[in-house]
């Protein structure tokens, strides 16, 4: 199990800002492919991984990481601070 | 160094004053604050999300680059969350050094990276409705100048 966490406009086109999920995906990318054969909200959240950030335990990271073991993965877009 | 992620507002010239105060070690003190800038005329409230956890380690590494980098004797950043007004403070960063080139640059890179390396999304309420805020690529362009 894994919690996965969405913020800004990927929270709301999921309509969820976490969930616990089961997966056997080894990567970031693999996890997304899953949710996205889910439920159609994930494959329109999902639909330009270039708009899409990702955080792996709280470090920011790309597509290709490993998930493996990992708490938390969370998604989300560039980040506008400042 | 001292870092604080908060929804409430916090007071720009106190937290100025004794920053960097009371050594022999510090030439330079540099403040910074971003304030809430309506653009468009219309708009209402800001409001800014964040990741609770990642954003304090973000700012911490963040913070702690810019005061190895530059030797900085002291280094404080303040961002807040939630809504807030046209106006109102949304964040300061506050850098002291042995001279004001370091403590200048120090201030710039913290705010290059707290732009697009911390966990924070804006959203703009206005009279059309609500809206995110886009990232800009000159932001991300900013980060290749370090």
């Amino acid at each position: 199990m894994i919690e996965v966490l969405y913020f800004a406009w990927l929270r709301e086109r999921i309509g969820q800002p976490r969930e616990r999920v089961e997966t056997r995906a080894q990567t970031v990318a693999e996890l997304v492919e899953e949710l996205k054969s889910r439920e159609e909200r994930y494959a329109v959240a999902f639909s330009d991984l270039s708009a899409v950030r990702v955080a792996v335990d709280q470090e920011l990271t790309d597509f290709s990481a490993p998930i493996v073991g990992a708490r938390e993965v969370a998604f989300f877009p560039p980040m506008t601070g400042g | 160094m001292d870092i604080r992620v908060q929804a409430e507002p916090f007071d720009f010239g106190a937290e100025c004053a004794n920053f960097g105060q009371g050594r022999r070690d510090v030439g330079a003190v540099v403040t910074f604050m971003g304030v809430v800038r309506d653009d468009s005329g219309a708009l209402t409230e800001m409001e800014i999300e964040h990741y609770p956890g990642m954003t304090e380690r973000a700012i911490a590494k963040i913070a702690q680059q810019a005061r190895d980098r530059w030797a900085l004797a002291d280094v404080k950043v303040i961002h807040r969350h939630g809504r807030m007004r046209p106006g109102e403070a949304i964040m300061m960063v506050a850098t002291a050094a042995r001279h004001r080139k370091a403590a200048f640059e120090a201030a710039e890179y913290l705010m290059d990276y707290l732009k697009s390396r911390a966990p924070f999304w804006k959203k703009e309420y206005g009279a059309d409705g609500a809206q995110w805020v886009a990232a800009k690529d000159e932001d991300e362009d900013a980060l290749s100048r370090w």
